[in-house]
Order: structure tokens, then sequence, then C-alpha cells
């Protein structure tokens, strides 16, 4: 089955988010749909599906004129869509969820769903998924649960299949493990449109690229092309991927943590016997599958975390035990995983999230009052130096793209003076853009003979900026390798195996 | 992981206090009480086949008895904890087992009509279940109802005024939905079309309710008792067969046609909720809206229906205050029983079994203070209307294992915040 899109435009307001796009999908095809956060794929794929009405624009299947006005016309036709944010129903059982929607009902009214269940298992064993039809969704690890997305829009023939952003959540052994699915699901005839920002995936499993750019579409490229040259497309200028290293040598060291350890709230432990250096202008980079205890070590690292055992000597000051506020200012940048979280407070104004940290102090506080002169000049001036976006510094920093948010977030971590950064999935969601701007910004800080611990799930991230690498693995720091190190050691390492 | 390990050391805390205040009941209740004087249970009401005569106890042995019962349940509690399974049945027993200790000591010398408690139970029951299923039918949809209060008042108001003027308590039956669901139209338009927060739009609800049948009450009812406010009521109707079996028929198949007829709606919420497509669909837009819309599920429509046939429930429950007992309407007759209505429903985790069982205790524990000062115990009776209140407290602070209401309990639906 085919799909061609033919002049689909849709505006909010002011915003153009599809500016007259053209897009032909073949029959077994995967047809990758490349673009920075906010180029509009995702509005152009919900438009697709029913979820948004264009302004204009006309779809075709197999050459045929069809309308699509909701969800439902779309699953009609053939299309089936698993969406970034995850439409399962977290109570549900598999079966419950896949059968939503198009229930069977026997003669006295109740639910009949014997026959969903053998059709599940079939495709299940078909594509080699593993799941259990009574399962509660949510305990599924994330990589199941997509599985379970997919199958639900197998369930109902779905010749073309949306996958948005289906890599975001997954870990990279994940990643790999879907990468063959889709393959399977080509080889079995379906048509497949990926939308994606990363790159290395897009060239691993692509037919066809077309890169969205502000709403347009502006090229359609060829899978062989480098990453570099991808990324220029997506940008829309010259972007350089691998930042070069300047290697420093400087022997002091500025963190030492020795037996550290880690346990919840009834005991049990979370991390166990962490030791390591970092040295002056140097990245140890804490890699491992998410989940593996790098949470609780970086809030550990601020004292965020009770049931703290062990030593943190920051230039041979202990800061176990101290206030979150004491060892912020005894010198730690701290960049939390979650912006929206723990990073800022959306309602807040930026010139506010600024000054979350030093609000109490001079100049920002007289007495008991805010000099907003103070706030303001320093929110200008930080928004220069961070070429952060927006309007106005009264913005709520919640109408901001995660890029800029996290600009703020850096702004106002780095404005204390620094002697470590902790850095946790700095680059979580953003575009090429800001992923740029962040490792750029990480490396001066390194340059600047900052210590930086860098956690990251991202392997192509820790393999660009740091200069040791720590795996963690169940709580453990398996081993401490080089840079030089391999993806395939670190891999392994990733995944438990110890050489 | 760490969070069921809260939960479960909860658990364990709440058992042994329970297993305390059981040996504190066994000491003060059983031993302590030196009384050789005994509780008379009366145990018919009349029309049974088999006259069963009144059981005559000694009350030490009466509370010492329900203590160690309530012990064996802390004990049975703890079995199923250890055997990680609920220990909700343990912990029942346990509570009740105390609460009646307490009775049989409070009583030492006195006659408990027993049958008549416990039917009396039922009947304050009623209008509470009534409530209760109707807050679940909104908030397993994804609508937080805090009008129940003003449904049932109005389905009160409505039936009352509509049987005194026909003569007919048929009509009165007929009308006190459809007032309660106009109640719930209202709701149902402005939360799941306009958004407005939903608790502050269902206490101004109650309050418009509670003003209207107040200024209706005194410039109609009053003057005009004859022709507005003097309705005929339902009779009981009993059951054949059923109606005559010892204690449980003259508590539960000896009554109005309106407490029937909450029978068969339980029956037909607890069935349709968790067996049929309807229940699937309503409970995936209480979970999930945007999942629920992306298979092709009306969202919105299917909310605003499952509101309304609340309406319709609630609305019928407020006719047995009038028409389904006394007849005649009363200022602000329902007395705040949406709000305890509410917190069964919260106390029974949002199921229809919990909620009913809910209704059902709290109905028993405000039957239990008036007989109990009927008969001259005393125990301020102020004590006894805390019951549903310290309950639901205990249900929300998770003594008693997880409460979680529906994911999207209150949550406004509309396609495009979404994306």
């Amino acid at each position: 089955m085919s799909l061609e899109l033919r002049g689909v435009t849709k505006t909010f307001g002011s915003l153009v988010a599809n500016d007259n796009i053209n897009l032909k999908v073949d029959d077994g095809e995967i047809h990758a749909i490349l673009g920075e956060n906010g180029a509009g794929k995702s509005t152009l794929m919900n438009i697709v599906y029913g979820l948004v009405q264009p302004d204009s624009g006309e779809f075709l299947v197999d050459g045929n004129p069809v309308t699509i006005h909701q969800p439902a016309d779309a699953l009609a036709v053939g299309i089936g869509m698993v969406h970034q944010h995850f439409m399962l129903i977290p109570v549900f059982s598999v079966l419950e969820n896949i059968i939503l929607g198009h229930e069977q009902s026997t003669k006295i009214g109740s639910l009949e769903s014997s026959a969903a269940r053998e059709k599940i298992l079939k495709l299940a064993s078909e594509f080699g998924f593993h799941i259990d039809p009574d399962a509660i969704v949510e305990n599924l690890s994330v990589g199941v649960q997509q599985r379970v997305e997919i199958l639900k829009a197998l369930m109902y023939d779905a010749k073309i299949l949306i996958l948005d952003e289906p890599t975001a959540v997954l870990t990279p052994q994940e990643t790999d493990e879907f990468i063959e699915i889709m393959k399977k699901l080509r080889a079995s005839g379906t048509a497949i449109i990926f939308i994606s920002h990363k790159l290395r995936e897009v060239k691993a499993v692509a037919d066809k690229i077309t890169v969205i750019r502000q709403g347009k579409v502006v090229a359609i490229a060829d899978p062989k092309s480098t990453q570099e040259e991808l990324a220029s497309l997506m940008v829309g200028r010259p972007v350089n991927l691998t930042e070069k290293k300047t290697i420093h040598h400087d022997n002091a060291v500025v963190v030492k943590v020795s037996e550290l350890n880690i346990a919840d709230e009834v005991g049990r432990p979370l991390v166990s016997n962490i030791n390591f250096e970092i040295h002056k202008g140097e990245i140890l980079a804490i890699a491992g599958v998410q989940g593996n205890g790098q949470t609780e070590l970086a809030n550990a690292m601020v004292n965020l975390h009770k049931n703290v055992h062990g030593s943190i000597l920051l230039d041979g000051q202990e800061i176990v035990g101290l206030s979150v506020n004491k060892s912020l200012h005894s010198g730690i940048a701290y960049v939390p995983e979650s912006r929206e979280l723990d990073g800022l407070i959306g309602k807040f104004s930026i010139a506010e999230n600024l000054i979350l940290d030093t609000h109490h102090e001079q100049p920002f506080a007289k007495g008991i009052f805010m000099s907003n002169k103070a706030v303001e000049e320093e929110a200008q001036k930080k928004v220069v130096e961070f070429d952060i976006r927006t309007q106005s510094i009264d913005a709520p920093v919640s109408s901001l793209s995660g890029g800029n948010k996290q600009k703020v977030v850096l702004a106002r971590e780095l404005s204390r003076p620094v002697r470590l950064v902790v850095a946790c999935q700095p680059t979580r969601g953003l575009d090429v853009g800001a992923i740029e701007f962040v490792h750029k910004r990480i490396l001066e800080e390194r340059e600047a003979g900052r210590a930086v611990l860098l956690f990251s799930t991202e392997l192509d991230e820790v393999m660009t900026l740091a200069d040791r690498i720590a795996v963690m693995y169940k709580g453990e720091i398996l081993s401490i390798v080089d840079a030089s190190a391999t993806r395939e050691q670190i891999g392994l390492l990733m995944a438990g195996v110890k050489s | 992981m760490k969070k069921m390990s809260v939960a479960r050391k909860r658990t364990l805390r709440f058992l042994i206090i329970l297993g305390a205040l059981n040996l504190l009941a066994l000491a003060k209740f059983g031993f302590g009480n030196h009384s050789t004087l005994s509780t008379t249970y009366g145990l018919v009401l009349g029309h049974e086949w088999i006259i069963l005569h009144s059981v005559v106890v000694k009350s030490s042995t009466g509370s010492t008895f329900f203590a160690l019962l309530g012990l064996l349940g802390c004990g049975l509690g703890f079995l199923f904890f250890k055997l990680n399974k609920t220990s909700l049945a343990g912990i029942s027993i346990a509570s009740i087992s105390i609460l009646f200790s307490f009775i049989c000591w409070a009583a030492t010398g006195k006659f408990i009509p027993l049958t008549g408690l416990l039917q009396g139970g039922l009947m304050l029951a009623v209008p509470l279940i009534f409530g209760s299923m109707s807050g679940l039918l909104c908030e397993r949809s994804g609508v937080i109802n805090i009008a129940i209060e003003g449904q049932l008042l109005a389905g009160a108001f409505a039936s009352a005024v509509v049987a005194s003027v026909t003569h007919k308590t048929m009509l009165g039956l007929i009308i006190a939905p459809i007032a309660g669901a106009a109640v719930s139209v209202l709701l149902a338009t402005f939360a799941i079309k306009f958004g407005v927060d939903q608790v502050i739009l269902g206490f101004v609800l109650n309050v418009l309710v509670y003003g209207l049948t107040d200024f209706l009450y005194k410039r109609l009812l009053i003057p005009y008792q004859s022709t507005w406010n003097q309705a005929p009521s339902f009779s009981q109707i009993s059951i054949p067969i059923l109606g005559k079996i010892p204690i449980i028929g003259p508590i539960f198949f000896d009554q109005t046609i309106i407490v029937y007829l909450m029978y068969a709606i339980v029956a037909a919420i607890s069935y349709g909720l968790f067996r049929t497509k309807w229940g699937l669909r309503t409970r995936s837009v209480g979970e999930h809206p945007e999942a629920a819309d992306s298979v092709g599920i009306d969202v919105n429509k299917l909310r605003f229906r499952n509101v309304v046939i609340a309406g319709l429930v609630a609305g019928l429950g407020g006719a047995y205050f009038t028409i389904g007992s006394v007849g005649s309407f009363g200022k602000e007759m329902t007395a705040g029983s949406g709000f305890i209505a509410l917190a069964a429903l919260i106390f029974g985790k949002w199921t229809p079994k919990g909620a009913i069982l809910a209704a059902l205790l709290f109905g028993f524990a405000d039957n239990l203070q008036g007989t109990l000062s009927i008969i001259g115990v005393s125990v301020p009776s102020e004590f006894m209307l805390m019951v549903p209140y310290i309950a639901t407290i205990i249900a929300v602070s998770g003594l008693i294992g997880r409460v979680r209401a529906p994911a999207a309990d209150g949550v406004f639906y509309s396609r495009g915040e979404s994306h």
C-alpha cells in the first residue's frame, strides 16, 4: 500500500507548522522523516493519523483520494501509529489495551476476547516478541510497551505504520532490537514512516529520507549521505558533529569519591562501593543503561539523596552531609536529569529561574526585598551569553523549547564559582543545534580547568566528550575505561559483562 | 519496589494497631466488665417463618468473644500479609470485632434489636449506595462528581412534589432520576464542554440545588403543604420465600421498590464496568483519554453520557428520602449524604464492591449511634458520626493497601491540547 500527501498545510495562529508538504511513501519502504524538534514532523504525522485537521492538502492511498478526519478514518484505510508518548492505559492488561476500540461482544453483552488473544499470540510469535496478553502494561519495560503498541497497530491490519520518535525512550540495546523489528516489518510488506532526529538510526534503517525544516520539505536525501550532510540539511547550516578534543594534562584531583554507598529508605542498597577521581580539566562520563543507579549517584553528589554513606571530597573538603545549598555553593554546578521536573519552575519567568539559587544573595536581594532591576540585568546578560531564544525575559520558562530551557539551566548553574560540573543527561530530547551548544559549553568548562561528571545513556555523547568512561551496572561501577575504548567494549560493560 | 515496601510497612503497622486495640477491648470490655448483667439481642422483625427468640448473652462474655475474634482476624491478616496477599479480610474482621465488642459492653443490661439495627443500617446506606454509584460512574469516566449531594436533593425534591401533585408515587419515581440527570447535564456541560474546574463546579451545583429547593420549600411547600408536599410513599414489598428467611429476609427482602431497583443497578454497574465493551471504554477514558481517542473512541461523548446516567442513578436515590420512606420533603433533608457517599467511593477504592461495603459500614455506624442513644447508652453521638470521615482518611493514607483514583479523574480532555 502506498500513501501520498499533496500540499499539506497547517498553521497554528501565526506559526506555520506545515507548509505545502508533499510526501510519497511506497509499499514496503522505510521512509524516514528527519527534522529537528519543532520542525513540524509530529504535526504532519498527527494530520495523517487524523488527530489534527490540516488547513489544506489531500491524501491518496494507492492513488485514490481519501479523507481522514479522525483516528478511526486513518485506521480504516490501514494507517497505524505508534506515538512518542505511548497510547497505552497503564492499569489495563496487554489484551485489554489491544482490543480497546475494536471490542467484540457476545450475545449477552459481555466482552469476547478469545479470538483477539489468539491473534496477538500469533502475531507476537511471527515477530519474535515475548508478550503475555494478561500482563498489566505498567509492569512492562518501556521496550516491551512499545512492542504492544506495534502489535496494536498490526492487529487491525495497518499497512502503513507511523513511528513517532520510537527510539527516544529506548536504551541502546533496545534501539538495536527495535531496528531489527523495523526490518522484519518491512520484510512482511508493511510500509513504515519513521520519524527521528537521530542520524545514526535513520542511516541504519531508512530506504529514503525526507528532511523537514521549519515546516517545509527541504530535501529528499539518500541514506548513504554522511551524518554531517544530513545534520546540515536538518539545521540549515554546516554542522560540525564531532567536537575537537584538546588534551589537557593536569594531575590535580578535584573530586575524590571513595567507598560511596547509597541505600533506599528501607535500607536496600541502590548504589554500592563507588570509587573514582576526577582531575582538573577532565570529563568523566558515567555510562550505563538507565536505572542502574546513575540518578541516585548524581543526586548524592549534591546531597539530594538521603542514606548516603562514604566520602566525597571536593578539593579535599568533605561534602557528604552538607545541605543542598551549601553543596552547590561549595563549587558544584548541577544540571539535573529532568529540566522540567527538577531544573526549572515552569510557571516562573526566565529571569526568575535564572536566580533561583542566588535570589537571597546580593545583588538580587536587599534585606527582605528583591531588586527587580538586578534580576533583570542578570537575565539580559545571560540571555545574550547563552543565546537563549525568547521574546522576553518575563516569559514563563515553560514556553521555551527544550534546548532553550536547558540553556537557562546551564546559564544559572554556571553563574556561580564552579569547580565541578555534574551534568545528567544534558542533551536528552534536544535537537542537533542545542546538542551542539551544550556539548561546546561542557567542553569549554573542561578547558577552563573544571572537573566534569557527565551522566549519559547516549553512547555517542559519551564517546564524543569523555576523557574516561565509567560504566555503571546494577548500582556498581563495573569498570573505568579510557576514551579510546570501542563501542563494543562499552556496550558489553553496559550489559553487565565484565571481561 | 520501594513504594510497595512502604505500603507493606503501613499495613503491618495498622495490623499491629488493630491487634493492640483488640487486646485493649479484651481487657476493658471483656475482663474489665465485672457486671453480671446480660445483653439481650432481638432477632425478630415479625414476618419470618421461624420465629427466633431473643438471645441473651452475658455482656462480658460477648465482649470477650468478639475481642478474641478480632485477634483471630489480626492473625489471619498477618498470615495473608506474610503470604504477600491482601490482608483486607483479616483487617475487616478485626475492625468490626472491636465495634461489636464495644456494643456488647456499652449495652450491658439493655435490649438491642439486632435485626432492627442491621435493617436500619441498610436503610441509611441506601442513599449512600445510590450516591456512590453515581460517583463511580462519573469518576471512572474521568469526571469528578462533587455534586452527588445536589443530585440526591434534586431527586428527593422532585419526586415529593410530583407525587404530591399527582398522588401517584410511580410518577414521583420517574421524575426523580430526571431531576438528578438535570444536575448532571449542568455538570457535564460545564466540565466536559468548557473545561471548568470540576471540584469548584460540583460545589457550586450543590449550593445551587440547596438554594433552589430551600426557596421553593419556603415559598411553595410550606404555605401550600396539602397540594405540594404531602406525597404518598411506597410500601414495603416482601419477596415471596426470600422475605421470610430469618434475619436476612426482613433486612434485605422486605423493602420498597427503590431498594430492589438499587440491587439491579448495583449488579448492572458491577458487571458492566468490568465485563462489557461499555465498561472497558468507560475505564479507558477515565485513565488515559488520549489513548482512547487514538483508537477511535469519542471521549467526551462517552463521558457526557456516563455523567448523565450517573445523575439518573443519584436522582433515583434521592427519591428514597421522600417517597421511599417518609413521603414529604424536608429542608436540606439529604444532610450531607452525598458527601458521605463520596467518602464511601474513595474508601471503597473506586470499585463497586468496595463502595457498597463502605456505604453499608457508614450506614450501620450512623444507625448504631441512633440506636445507642435511644436505648440510653451514653456515648456521644458525634463520635459515631465521625466514622465515615476517619475511615476515609485511613483509606486515603494507604493503611489498607494502595488507593488510586482513575488517572484522568477530573482532567479535561480536548483533542488539540495534547498535541
